[in-house]
C-alpha cells in the first residue's frame, strides 16, 4: 500500500508530525492552572467594578487556551486542527454579537 | 497512471488488503494507520466543536439574564461557595493533569503507569461529583432550586438570616431564580458529562490493564483525553462565571 | 465526437441487453438476510437504509400535506377541528423538515457517492455512520409516538410560550424526537468533513473533487455548528414545560425572544443545509448532460462555503415582527440580501455551463431544470422577504409558504429525485423506464406550480399561514391549489413504483450509462463492498470530458 502513500503529502497537507510531550510539561502546566485559579480567585475580592468580571473571565481564557495548547496538545497538531479550534469558538462569537446587537440597540442607553 | 482507476486485477478483490501489514486496531478501509490515527483526532475535536456551540446556548442565555439583573445574580452568587468551588476547580484540574499523563503514559508504552493515572483521572473526577452533591444539597435545604417550591426571602430580608447582603426589591430577587437555573443547567450538564467520562473511563481502565495500549495504540486514550480536558474548559469558565460574580461587595 | 455509439437526443449509452450480465458480486449480494443489513458498516448499505425509511416518512409527511390541502378546499372549518388541522401542519412540517429534507440527500446519495468520489474505501467512521441512521430511526419512532399519542401542535417552529406554557400536547415527545434526530445529522457531518479531509485518494486535490462534494463538505459544516445549538434550545424549551425553569417565560424575567435567537441560529443555516447538497446534485447533472466542466468551477465551489459562512449572520429575518430592535432588523435584512449572491453565483454558472453545451434531456436533467427555475423564483421571493418593509406586509401569510415549498419542494425535492434518477443505476445497477420517468418530471414540475403560485397570489392578498378557515374570496386559488397538490402527488408516487418496478424488470445499465466523469462512473455497477479494487489515482481534473474519451475499454471492468 505504501506506494500510493505519496511523500510529499500532496493529499494530506495538513498532516502535522506526531510529537509526545513529557511529564515536565505537564507538570508545569498543572503548577500554572493552580496559580491561575488562586489568582482569580484573589481578584474576584478586589474591587475593580466593571474590570472585576473582565480580569475573570481574562484569566479563565488564559487558563483554557493554556490547556488546549499543551494538555489537549493544540500547539503541536496541524492548521487542520488549530482551524477547526478557531472555527468552534468564531461561531460561539457570531451567535453571541448577533444576538446582541439585538439586545443592546432594543435598550440603547441602558447597557 | 490513468488507468488504475477501478482496474480489476486476477485475485479476488476481497484479498487486496491482505498485502499490507495489518495491526490489530488498523481498519482496513484507512490507507495507513497514521492517517486513521488523525482522522480519530480531527473527529473528535469537530465533535467537541459541538459541544462549544452546545454550551454556548447556555453561556449567551448567562451573559443575556446576567446584564438584565445584575444585582440578582451578584446576590444569588455571595450564596455559592467560594471554597467548595475553588476546591473543585482544583480537584478538576488534577484530574485533568492525571490524564495528561496518561496520554503520556500511553505514548510511551508504560502500561503500568497509564492504569493508575487512569485510576487517578477517575478518583478525582469522582471527588469533583462527590463536592458537587454536597453543594446541591445545601441549595435544596434552602430552597434555592428553582421550580414551586423555590423562595426568595433570603435575598428580599438578608439580615434576618445573619446575611450582609443589600436587599433586593422583591421583582429583582424574584430574578434569582434566572441565576439558580442557569447554575443548575450549566453545571448540570457539565456534571453529566463528567459521568460520561467517569463511565468511560472504567472501559478505557479495563482496556489498558488489559493491555490494549500498550503497544503503540493510543488514540482512544488521546481523544478521551481531549474530552475529559474539554469538560475541564467548561469548567475553568463556570466557576468565574458562576462564584465570583462580585465577592468584593459582600 | 464521443467514441461511444450515441445519436444526438441522448447520451444513454448501455451494454447489448441479450448479453449484458449484472456483476456477479457486488455490495448488494456480497452478505445475506435482515441482520447483514441491520448490522452493516458499509455506507453503500447505510444509505440505502436511510432511502427507504426517508422515504417512508415523505410519504407520511405527504399525506398530511394532503390532508391539510383537502380542508383548505372549502372556505368552511369542515373537515378537521381546528386543534386536529394544528396538529395536521405541525406533524408536515416536523416529518418533512427533520425526518427528510435535512437527511434526504446528504444521508443517502451523499452517504453512497462521497467515499467513491473522493476515492476511499468507505466514511471515516464507519460504526458511526451507522449509529446515526440508528438515531434517525429512533427520532423517527418518537415522531411517531407523538403523533400516535395524539399530536403535537406546536408548528414545527417550536415557538415559546405557546410550546412552553399554553399547549396541552405531546411537544416533549416531539421535542425529543428532534433532539434525537439533531445529532444524527450532527454525527453525518462530522463523518463527511473527516471523511472529505482525511481519506482522498492520491492526486484527488480539493479542486479536483467533484461539486457534490464541495457542497456537502459545506453542508456539513453547518450541520456540526448549527444543530448543538437546536438541541440546547430544545432542551430548554422541554425543562421550561416540566418544571418551569423560566428562561423563556416573561412572567419569571425570562425571554421569549431568546428561544427564537437560538432556534433561528440553527434554523437558517438549516435551510442551507437542506439546499446546499441538492445544489451539488443539479451540478454533476448539468456538467454530465451538458458534456462540459461545470462552469467557474471555483466559484461554484466557493460560493457553497461561502452560503456556510453567510449563513449564519441572517438569521434574525425570522423574527422581523417579534420585537427585535429596529437598528438590528435593518442590519439582519442587509445581511440577507448578502446571501442571496453566492445562490445566484451557482445560478449563473449553471446558466453559462449549459451554453453551448451539448445538451440532453433525459430525466435527472429535467429535474435539474425544473431546479434551476423554481429555486430561481424562491430564492428571489426570499429576498422580498428579507426586506425589512415587504416582509411586514408578507410575512405570516401564504407568500412565505409559498416561498419555502419553491426553495425546498421546487428546490430540494427536485435535486433528490434528479440524483435519485442520476445514480440509480449505479445504485442498483438497472435503468428506470426512461418515458414514464420523463412524463412523471414533467407531472411534478406542473402540480408543484399549479400548487404553490396561488400560494404566491393568496399570501400577497393577505391570507395568513395556518388557519384551517378562510374568507369567501381565496376559494378559487385554494381550490386550484388544492387541485394542483393532487396532481403533485401523482408526480411523486410514480417514481417510488416505477423505481421500485426497475429493480427486477430495469435494463442492466452497464457502469458508465450517461458517460460521466465522476470515480463513481468508472467503477461496477452496483459497486463492490470495497468499491474499488485498488486505490484510484486522480490524474485529472473534475469534469475532464477528454479524459474519459481517451480511456481505453479495459479501464473499465467489473468483478467476475
Ligand atoms: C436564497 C436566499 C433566501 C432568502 C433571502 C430567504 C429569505 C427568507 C426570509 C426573509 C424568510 C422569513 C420570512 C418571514 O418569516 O417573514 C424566509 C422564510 C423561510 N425560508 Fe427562506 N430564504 C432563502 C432561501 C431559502 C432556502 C434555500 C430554504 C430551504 C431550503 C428556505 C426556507 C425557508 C423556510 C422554511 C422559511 C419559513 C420558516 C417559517 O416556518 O417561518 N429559504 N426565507
Ligand atoms: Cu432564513
Amino acid at each position: 500500500m505504501s506506494a500510493h502513500n505519496d511523500a510529499m503529502n500532496t493529499t494530506n497537507p495538513e498532516h502535522a508530525e506526531h510529537h509526545i510531550l513529557g511529564p515536565g510539561t505537564y507538570t508545569t502546566i498543572y503548577v500554572t492552572l493552580l496559580i491561575l485559579t488562586g489568582i482569580t480567585v484573589g481578584a474576584a475580592f478586589i474591587p475593580m467594578g466593571v474590570l472585576n468580571p473582565i480580569v475573570a473571565l481574562a484569566i479563565a481564557s488564559v487558563k483554557a487556551v493554556v490547556v488546549m495548547l499543551w494538555f489537549m496538545h493544540v500547539k503541536y497538531q496541524s492548521r487542520l486542527i488549530k482551524m477547526t479550534v478557531g472555527a468552534g469558538f468564531f461561531t460561539f462569537f457570531v451567535l453571541i454579537m448577533m444576538t446582541m446587537s439585538d439586545y443592546i440597540s432594543r435598550a440603547w442607553g441602558q447597557w | 497512471m490513468a488507468n488504475a482507476i477501478a482496474t480489476a486485477h486476477e485475485h479476488d478483490a476481497h484479498h487486496a488488503h491482505d498485502e499490507h501489514v495489518v495491526l490489530p486496531q488498523h481498519l482496513h478501509h484507512f490507507e495507513t494507520e497514521e492517517q486513521q490515527r488523525e482522522a480519530g483526532t480531527f473527529g473528535m475535536w469537530l465533535f467537541l466543536l459541538t459541544e462549544i456551540m452546545f454550551f454556548g446556548g447556555m453561556f449567551f442565555a448567562y451573559l443575556l439574564y446576567r446584564n438584565w439583573y445584575n444585582p440578582a445574580f451578584v446576590a444569588a452568587s455571595n450564596q455559592l461557595s467560594v471554597k467548595l468551588g475553588a476546591i473543585n476547580t482544583a480537584i478538576l484540574i488534577t484530574s485533568g493533569y492525571a490524564m495528561a499523563l496518561g496520554v503520556y503514559a500511553a505514548e510511551v508504552r508504560k502500561k503500568q503507569m497509564l492504569v493508575w493515572t487512569l485510576i487517578a483521572t477517575t478518583i478525582f473526577g469522582f471527588a469533583f461529583l462527590g463536592v458537587k452533591t454536597v453543594e446541591y444539597k445545601e441549595k435544596f435545604e434552602k430552597h434555592h432550586v428553582p421550580g414551586a417550591s423555590f423562595d426568595v426571602k433570603e435575598f428580599v430580608n438578608p439580615a434576618a438570616f445573619g446575611l450582609k447582603e443589600e436587599p433586593l426589591a422583591p421583582d429583582m430577587a424574584q430574578k434569582t431564580q434566572i441565576f439558580f437555573v442557569l447554575y443548575f443547567a450549566m453545571t448540570g450538564m457539565h456534571a453529566l458529562h463528567m459521568i460520561i467520562g467517569l463511565a468511560l473511563l472504567f472501559w478505557l481502565i479495563y482496556r489498558a490493564n488489559r493491555g490494549d495500549f500498550s503497544s503503540g495504540y493510543v488514540a482512544p486514550i488521546e481523544n478521551f483525553g481531549l474530552y475529559w480536558h474539554f469538560v475541564d474548559i467548561v469548567w475553568i469558565f463556570l466557576f468565574p462565571l458562576l462564584y465570583l460574580i462580585n465577592k468584593h461587595v459582600g | 465526437m464521443m467514441s461511444a455509439p450515441i445519436n444526438n437526443n441522448t447520451i444513454v449509452n448501455i451494454p447489448d441487453q441479450r448479453t449484458a450480465k449484472m456483476p456477479k458480486r457486488n455490495y448488494i449480494n456480497n452478505e445475506h438476510g435482515l441482520l447483514s443489513w441491520l448490522f452493516t458498516a458499509d455506507h453503500k448499505r447505510i444509505a440505502i437504509l436511510y432511502l427507504i425509511s426517508i422515504t417512508f416518512f415523505f410519504f407520511i409527511g405527504g399525506a398530511f400535506a394532503g390532508l391539510i390541502r383537502l380542508e383548505l378546499l372549502t372556505p368552511q372549518p369542515d373537515l378537521v377541528a381546528s386543534d386536529t388541522y394544528n396538529k395536521f401542519f405541525t406533524m408536515h412540517g416536523i416529518v418533512m423538515i427533520f425526518l427528510f429534507l435535512v437527511p434526504s440527500v446528504p444521508a443517502t446519495l451523499g452517504n453512497f457517492f462521497i467515499p467513491i468520489m473522493i476515492g476511499a474505501k468507505d466514511l471515516a467512521f464507519p460504526k458511526i455512520n451507522l449509529l446515526s441512521w440508528y438515531l434517525y430511526m429512533a427520532g423517527g419512532t418518537f415522531t411517531l409516538a407523538a403523533l400516535v399519542l395524539g399530536g403535537v401542535d406546536t408548528g414545527w417552529t417550536f415557538t415559546t410560550p405557546l410550546s412552553t406554557h399554553y399547549l396541552n400536547t405531546h411537544v416533549i415527545t416531539a421535542a425529543t424526537a428532534i433532539f434525537i434526530a439533531g445529532f444524527s445529522s450532527i454525527f453525518t457531518g462530522l463523518n463527511f468533513i473527516v471523511t472529505i479531509h482525511r481519506m482522498r485518494a492520491p492526486g484527488m486535490t480539493w479542486f479536483r473533487m467533484p461539486l457534490f462534494v464541495w457542497s456537502n463538505y459545506a453542508a456539513s459544516i453547518l450541520m456540526v455548528l448549527g444543530t448543538p445549538v437546536l438541541a440546547i434550545a430544545i432542551v430548554l424549551v422541554a425543562l421550561e414545560r416540566t418544571i418551569g425553569i423560566g428562561v423563556f417565560d416573561p412572567t419569571k424575567g425570562g425571554d421569549p425572544l431568546l428561544f427564537q435567537h437560538l432556534f433561528w441560529f440553527y434554523s437558517h443555516p438549516a435551510v442551507y443545509i437542506m439546499i446546499l447538497p441538492g445544489m451539488g446534485v443539479i451540478s454533476e447533472v448539468i456538467s454530465t448532460f451538458s458534456r462540459k466542466r461545470v462552469f467557474g468551477y471555483t466559484a461554484v465551489a466557493f460560493s457553497s462555503v461561502a452560503i456556510a459562512l453567510f449563513g449564519f449572520f441572517v438569521w434574525a429575518h425570522h423574527m422581523f415582527i417579534m420585537g427585535v430592535s429596529n437598528y438590528s432588523a435593518l442590519v439582519f435584512s442587509l445581511l440577507t440580501m448578502l446571501v442571496a449572491v453566492p445562490s445566484a453565483i451557482k445560478i449563473f454558472n449553471w446558466a453559462f455551463t449549459l451554453q453551448k453545451g451539448s445538451i440532453t434531456f433525459e430525466t435527472p436533467m429535467l429535474y435539474a431544470f425544473a431546479f434551476i427555475g423554481l429555486f430561481t423564483i424562491g430564492g428571489l421571493t426570499g429576498v422580498f422577504l428579507g426586506s425589512l418593509g415587504m416582509d411586514i406586509h408578507l410575512t405570516e401569510t401564504y407568500f412565505i409558504v409559498a416561498h419555502f415549498h419553491y426553495v425546498m419542494v421546487g428546490g430540494m425535492l427536485m435535486a433528490f429525485l434528479a440524483g435519485v434518477h442520476f445514480w440509480w443505476p449505479k445504485m442498483t445497477g438497472r435503468m428506470y423506464p426512461e418515458s414514464l420517468s420523463k412524463l412523471s418530471a414533467l407531472t411534478s414540475f406542473i402540480g408543484f406550480n399549479i400548487t404553490f403560485l396561488p400560494q404566491f397570489i393568496l399570501g400577497y392578498l393577505g391570507m395568513p399561514r395556518r388557519y384551517h378557515a378562510y374568507p369567501a374570496e381565496y376559494q378559487v386559488l385554494n381550490v386550484l391549489s388544492t387541485a394542483g397538490a393532487t396532481v403533485l402527488g401523482v408526480g411523486f408516487t410514480l417514481p417510488m413504483l416505477y423505481l421500485a418496478w426497475s429493480l427486477k424488470y430495469g435494463a442492466i445499465a452497464g457502469n458508465n450509462p450517461w458517460q460521466a466523469t465522476g470515480l463513481e462512473w468508472q467503477i461496477q455497477s452496483p459497486p463492490l463492498t470495497e468499491n474499488f479494487t485498488e486505490t484510484p489515482i486522480m490524474d485529472h481534473e473534475a469534469y475532464d470530458y477528454e479524459w474519459l474519451e481517451n480511456k481505453t475499454a479495459h479501464e473499465v471492468t467489473t468483478v467476475g
